[in-house]
């Protein structure tokens, strides 16, 4: 699914720079699901924007379904994200004066789907994180949980084989990402590839797949026995 | 290329983006708006006071002086200071000839007058004069014909006379052509009746009568009382005042330093003022007009640089979901364009109102002080194309700005 070899990345601070990322070699197959750990500001973030293409490496070779990724244009980038790759952020990110249901038909929006076979698809979607009697209420309507289904919803609107997830469950109570969880196995069961970033250990476990970033580095990857969400909800 | 303007969701999102930022899209819209609105206001309301101005001096030659005698200040060739000075039919050939651009002299007599017609009577201005006079001054008549030449050879008691005596004299709807009338106990026919005008230089026209008439029944020889003379378009008509001056000066033995032997009175000066003045507005509304366009379009770019930066996570999260910076471009773009478009046509219907609007409360009446206000199409629509253009050229500016930096970039932004 994707190979990273030797990536690097640093940031300019002032006239120094900070370096992240010091030789990354990451492998991931089709069908994993891969927690991203390591203490706060270890480089996480930083790791999974570089395979979602919304940040690029600095050195290091990076293959996404056997496509190299290096110095594409925007357009090209753009593209990719769109077929390729589902984003479910901490804070959501949805827009806030479209409804649910204009939030999960947006990716299809810029496949250029026509707007009757969108929105369909996109109640589909929402239908199957459970939110089809919200489809006409705003972000600001939902609560914490509705939000991150919602996000879950449009990553998955454009069927993507990759799904990238930075800290899903950060911003909700332990019941709720317990919740969310249980539904992202479920979607790691359908088959679908799952990267996600937490600090942790419990959500991390209900992964199949731990990497443990410290020092720019990784530490540890190592295969983990997924603990199921269902049984605490 | 352009499929995508018609394609209902670019609207949608367009639609969607605008009315989720009210006040921003309002305040944009407000400057648009004001600066079509001013411009027309001005533009039209200029027209209107050009137009006024027309109508008042439109049945003047408007580059014509005006002569009359005076009384001198400076002795001169054995002559006392304090001389009335006549002036008097030969001089008239002596201007025509000698004065460099003149079209017509035209001298004029005039005299109080008691006119009675039955028993109603009343003291009036009459003047001698000749057919000329109407190439110098429209006479606008009503009925009838103004003095011809016959009546000229002929010193034929005929008179021409103002709305203004028909008024006094004759009853509402009566017939005054072919009527007589009495002035000073003689009796002339009437063969033409007037309408004055909304401006008079000097006293009020009553009464017109053939200047040879005039001259006969008053005993007036060869004197005249005052004299117009009007120049070729393509002369200075300030010269020809200078050069008739000095003639006259030496036809009256008046010393060419007096400056009272002759009263004068250029008509084509006093226009010149209004003229000049009415260019002068002419170009401050013009530059107050495009400078508020222009401060609107400035207006709209602003807002629309800091709707973006506003709207930097959102284009992180749109980029993010798949969208290529064209197609974020080109919606900015497509708001722009929305939004000035819009505007501007508000502004253009607003400003025909108050064009209305100052037409029904200044525009009605022979006196109106703005006549017919109005504005050209073609200057309201090249005002707006220009103002599309430029603003959908300043919408580019946050345009790229947001899509120039990486999308985690936009993301990371609060
Ligand atoms: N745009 C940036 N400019 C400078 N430093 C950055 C930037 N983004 C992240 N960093 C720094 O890089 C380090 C790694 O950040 P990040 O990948 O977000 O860590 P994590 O997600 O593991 O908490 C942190 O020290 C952070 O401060
Ligand atoms: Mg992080």
């Amino acid at each position: 699914m994707l190979k990273i070899n030797q990536l690097h990345k640093s940031y300019p601070i002032g006239d120094s720079s900070l370096h992240v990322l010091k030789g990354i070699d990451l492998t991931v197959d089709e069908g994993e699901m891969v927690a991203i750990m390591g203490s706060s500001g270890s480089g996480k973030s930083t790791l999974l924007n570089i395979i979602g293409m919304l940040d690029e490496a600095d050195e290091g070779e990076y293959i996404l379904d056997g496509l190299p990724i290096k110095n594409l244009t925007e357009k090209k980038a753009a593209v990719y994200r769109n077929k390729f790759l589902g984003f479910i952020f901490q804070s959501f990110n949805l827009i806030n004066y479209k409804t649910a249901l204009e939030n999960v038909a947006l990716p299809l929006y810029y496949q250029g789907m026509k707007r009757k076979e969108r929105l369909e698809k996109a109640l589909f979607h929402l239908e199957k994180v459970g939110l089809a009697n919200w489809s006409h209420h705003l972000p600001k309507e939902l609560s914490g949980g509705q939000k991150q289904r919602v996000a879950i919803a449009r990553a998955l609107a454009a069927n993507p084989k990759l799904l990238l997830a930075d800290e899903p469950t950060g911003a909700l109570d332990t019941k709720t990402s317990y919740d969310i969880m249980a539904f992202i196995q479920q979607l790691n069961d359908e088959g679908k590839t799952i990267l996600m970033v937490t600090h942790e250990e419990d959500i991390a476990n209900m992964c199949k797949r731990i990497v443990r970033l410290r020092d720019g580095v990784i530490m540890e990857d190592k295969k983990v026995e997924q603990v199921r969400a269902e049984q605490y909800v | 290329m352009f499929k995508f303007l018609f394609d209902r969701d670019t609207w949608q999102e367009v639609f969607d983006s605008l009315s989720k930022n009210k006040l921003r899209s309002a305040l944009t819209m407000v400057g648009v708006w004001w600066g079509i609105l001013l411009l027309i206001g001005l533009l039209g309301s200029a027209r209107g006071l050009e137009n006024s101005f027309n109508r008042l001096f439109g049945d003047f030659a408007t580059n014509s002086v005006f002569f009359m005698g005076s009384t001198t200040s400076m002795p001169f060739k054995g002559f006392q200071e304090g001389r009335r000075v006549q002036l008097k039919i030969p001089d008239i050939k002596k201007v025509e000839e000698n004065v460099e651009g003149i079209e017509f002299v035209v001298p004029r007599n005039m005299n109080l007058g008691t006119v009675n017609r039955n028993l109603l009577s009343g003291t009036f201005n009459v003047f001698g004069d000749f057919p000329t006079l109407d190439e110098v001054q429209k006479k606008k008549l009503i009925h009838g014909r103004f003095i011809n030449q016959n009546d000229i050879d002929n010193r034929k008691k005929v008179a021409v006379i103002s709305k203004n005596i028909y008024e006094q004299l004759f009853e509402k709807d009566e017939q005054a052509v072919g009527t007589r009338i009495e002035i000073n106990n003689i009796s002339y026919m009437v063969i033409g009746l007037f309408d004055v005008g909304n401006v008079n230089f000097g006293p009020s026209e009553d009464v017109h009568i053939p200047f040879t008439t005039f001259q006969q029944v008053y005993n007036q020889g060869d004197k005249i009382g005052f004299m117009m003379i009007t120049g070729k378009p393509e002369y200075d008509i300030t010269q020809i005042q200078k050069d008739t001056e000095l003639i006259l000066k030496n036809l009256n033995n008046v010393h060419p330093e007096d400056t009272r032997g002759f009263r004068s009175f250029n008509l084509g000066k006093e226009f010149g003022k209004i003229t000049g003045f009415l260019t002068g507005m002419q170009f401050l509304t013009w530059f107050v007009g495009i400078a508020t366009l222009i401060a609107g379009v400035f207006a709209i770019g602003n807002i629309l640089l800091i709707t973006v930066k506003e709207r930097t996570k959102e284009i992180g999260v749109r980029r993010a979901l798949g969208a290529t910076p064209f197609e974020i471009k080109r919606q900015i773009v497509v708001e722009a364009v929305f939004l000035t478009l819009v505007a501007g046509i508000l502004g253009i219907i607003t400003g025909g109102w108050i064009l209305i609007l100052l037409d029904h409360f200044f525009g009605q009446g022979d006196d109106a002080a703005i006549v017919n206000a109005s504005v050209s199409i073609g200057v309201v629509f090249i005002a707006l194309i220009i103002l599309v253009i430029l603003g959908s050229l300043i919408g580019l500016i946050p345009a790229f700005k947001a899509t120039s930096i990486k999308p985690i970039e936009a993301l990371r932004e609060e």
